[in-house]
């Protein structure tokens, strides 16, 4: 019975801190601007089946990438396991879920399984942040605290597996030496069990009770830390693959506000047809946190900075400042500093710094040659040109601001309708004496 | 050999005696004005005509679409080129585009849209192959075959628009020896052109996109690149020069390799 309240005390406050947390978010995502409607379910579930579970885009980077899927595919499995021991550990029931019968086994075998793959993953992800030198963990937003807090979360999932096996084993030996029956398949705990069967049950059977509270523990731990760890990816990035931006890669975004405008422009009889907006101008384009749809802000919080991104961009691979990592990053940490302010006094506080500038500078912007291929690498759909596009079109229309040569091409384009200074009329001219081959 | 005059169609004439042709063949800006590119152009209105395709050019009422202003950020800009353009293809009742440019297809395909412009917009790539897999456009023929060809994807045909087999299909009907740069399809290199980066100088870095990408072109030792985009072939070609390799290695259009290996 102590045990179960002590259970029931620390899940009760892991799900009070959890919730505090959610609550803070959705504060910050009620900031940001719409994105688009999300429909099409259909669609959404076929890319959240083949890009997060079927993990089709980590694999673009084969060998690297079948180690993650593992890590994926056996928190899926895991995560049953762990739902049992919430179970258990509220009702004082054993392997409540043992009535599965079969599928029981297959399950908590898979797991014992995965533990033990996870674990290898794991430890081969802390070597290559530790003991090797990958590009793409390296560059100017990867400060030494994203390295401790990617260090962080991958210890503790290695200690989450460690703990697991340790449970399985000792499980196992316990109930080897008392003779009970057992319930689960644990293949690789029983190989464990097999070298280390000298003990006594007694001990065994604290070996069982000490990691299973050790892991139960860790995952409360580790569930309220991970959303202010860039570790969040593991409960963001299956909702962000689901909620992706379902149109091709080329397509930009249309500014309505600015097609109402056009229209009047182009054609005055509608002027007095359409009955002006009595809501303030909306500001064009991003230029902070608020204006960044919410789409933006849940890219930066499932982003998990593997800086795949980044290692495509043509931009950044020929030494420009421009990393589209850091994009994401900078929003995700623009939000933190100064959501919390606009929480407290209104959407419409100013903190006199901004996403643009104080974070992004003009020099990031204006290197994106828009080749999406940022886009087409990222592991959960995160989509980082839009948003560059969306700050310049704030530089461009709110400030005026472009480089030269940019502003040369609107007044070409503006003066001769083409990027160039031609005129309309030398439009045939690659027409002339134009002769075909009759064979 | 005999040759005949082509006279390219324009749609205001041929409107004048009642006409209309099935295709609206979008040149382009580049097309127009690019004296390398008008090549290209020439390269294709000469295999339309050799198809005996029913098209017509806008001619002198051709205007910029507005794209590389939306992908410099001036979304008032574009929309003005954008609806008058619109308002040009109502007038001539163009439900159906060809384009050569990437930039041009993927702004009409998927841009449009939005403003009420709706066609059946198709690349030249997706054309050619189409006709050459009906068997319309006999090509294989030609003088190509054992040429080492490599195919550098444009970003707004690739990742933008999934256009990948199109052009290897051809290609590989031209060549026995299409070779892969290490960086192809959905993970090809940017010319570094793109979004308006055409018409500016690049940003501070330690080298140009471009050179970055003429390398893996190097690296195959392919004797032509093949191209499909304004672009890519500005930026390409003066990659090779800059390796002083524009002698041995030629930077060619789809169109161009498949008018020279039919003769047209």
């Amino acid at each position: 019975m102590t045990k179960q309240i002590i259970f029931a005390i620390s899940f009760l406050a892991t799900l009070g801190v959890f919730f505090y947390t959610i609550n803070r978010i959705v504060r910050f995502f009620r900031l940001t601007r719409p994105a688009f409607p999300v429909k099409d379910f259909r669609k959404r579930i076929t890319v959240m089946l083949s890009v997060a579970f079927g993990q089709t885009k980590i694999f673009r980077k084969p060998v690297i990438g079948f180690f993650h899927a593992l890590v994926f595919w056996g928190f899926c499995v895991i995560i049953f396991g762990s739902l049992e021991m919430v179970i258990d550990g509220l009702t004082g029931t054993d392997r409540v879920l043992k009535s599965l019968g079969s599928v029981y086994n297959i399950i908590i075998a898979s797991g014992d399984i995965f533990a033990l793959l996870v674990a290898i993953s794991i430890i081969i992800f802390l070597s290559r942040r530790l003991f090797f030198h990958i590009k793409r963990f390296e560059g100017i937003e990867m400060k030494k605290t994203t390295h401790i807090d990617a260090n962080i979360a991958l210890s503790i999932i290695l200690l989450l597996m460690v703990s697991l096996l340790s449970m399985n084993t000792g499980y196992i030996e316990y109930k080897t030496i008392t003779r009970e029956s057992s319930v689960g398949l644990f293949p690789v705990s029983s190989v464990i069990a097999g070298f280390i069967n000298n003990g006594q049950a007694a001990s065994y059977r604290a070996m069982y009770e000490a990691s299973w509270w050790t892991h139960i523990l860790l995952i409360f731990l580790f569930a309220n830390l991970l959303p202010y760890s860039k570790h969040f990816h593991v409960f963001m990035s299956i909702p962000n693959v689901f909620l992706s931006r379902l149109d091709p890669l080329g397509k930009l975004t249309n500014m309505d506000n600015i097609t109402r405008e056009v229209r009047l422009m182009l054609d005055p009889n509608t002027a007095f047809a359409t009955s002006a907006s009595d809501a303030p101008p909306e500001r064009f384009g991003v230029k902070d946190v608020e204006d960044a749809s919410w789409k933006n802000y849940f890219d930066s919080l499932a982003c998990t900075q593997c800086g795949r991104c980044t290692a495509v961009c043509p931009a950044n691979i020929t030494g420009k400042k421009l990393s589209p990592r850091k994009v994401i990053m900078d929003l995700r940490t623009r939000m933190n500093e100064k959501g919390p302010l606009m929480v407290k006094n209104g959407r419409d506080f100013n903190d006199n710094r901004s996403l643009l500038r104080d974070f992004i500078s003009e020099e990031e912007l204006w290197a994106c040659t828009t080749c999406n291929a940022c886009a087409k690498e990222c592991p959960i759909n995160i989509n980082h040109p839009t948003l560059i596009v969306d700050m310049r079109r704030y530089l461009v229309m709110e400030e005026a601001s472009a480089p030269g040569e940019i502003k040369a091409l609107f007044n070409n384009i503006e003066n001769n309708g083409a990027p160039w200074q031609y005129s309309a009329e030398d439009r045939m001219n690659w027409s002339k004496d134009l002769e075909l081959n009759i064979n | 050999m005999e040759t005949r005059k082509i006279e390219v169609p324009v749609m205001a004439d041929l409107f004048a005696i009642g006409e209309k042709p099935e295709y609206l063949f979008w040149v382009g800006c580049a097309g127009a004005f690019d004296d390398r590119y008008k090549k290209v152009v020439r390269a294709f209105a000469k295999i339309l005509t050799h198809l005996n395709v029913s098209y017509a050019v806008l001619g002198k009422e051709e205007t910029c679409n507005g794209d590389p202003a939306r992908r410099a950020g001036n979304e008032m800009l574009y929309q003005m080129q954008a609806l008058q353009v619109i308002e040009i293809f109502r007038m001539y009742e163009v439900k159906k585009i060809i384009t050569i440019c990437p930039h041009c297809f993927n702004v009409f395909k998927n841009e449009y849209p939005d403003l009420g412009g709706k066609y059946e917009v198709i690349n030249y790539l997706q054309f050619l192959n189409r006709n050459i897999e009906d068997g319309k456009l006999k090509i294989g023929q030609g003088s190509l075959d054992n040429i080492s060809i490599t195919y550098h994807d444009p970003c707004y045909l690739g990742r933008a628009n999934d256009i990948y087999d199109e052009p290897r299909n051809i290609l590989k009907k031209l060549t026995g020896n299409l070779v892969e740069m290490h960086r192809n399809k959905s993970f090809a290199l940017c010319c570094g052109a793109g979004g308006a980066q055409m018409f500016k100088e690049a940003e501070k870095g330690d080298k140009e996109v471009f050179i970055e990408r003429t390398e893996d072109v190097l690296k195959t030792n392919a004797k032509v690149i093949a191209t499909a985009c304004p672009f890519c072939m500005t930026m390409l070609t003066d990659g090779l020069k800059y390796k002083n390799r524009e002698k041995e290695i030629r930077n060619l259009d789809i169109a161009e390799l498949i008018a020279q290996s039919i003769d047209l």
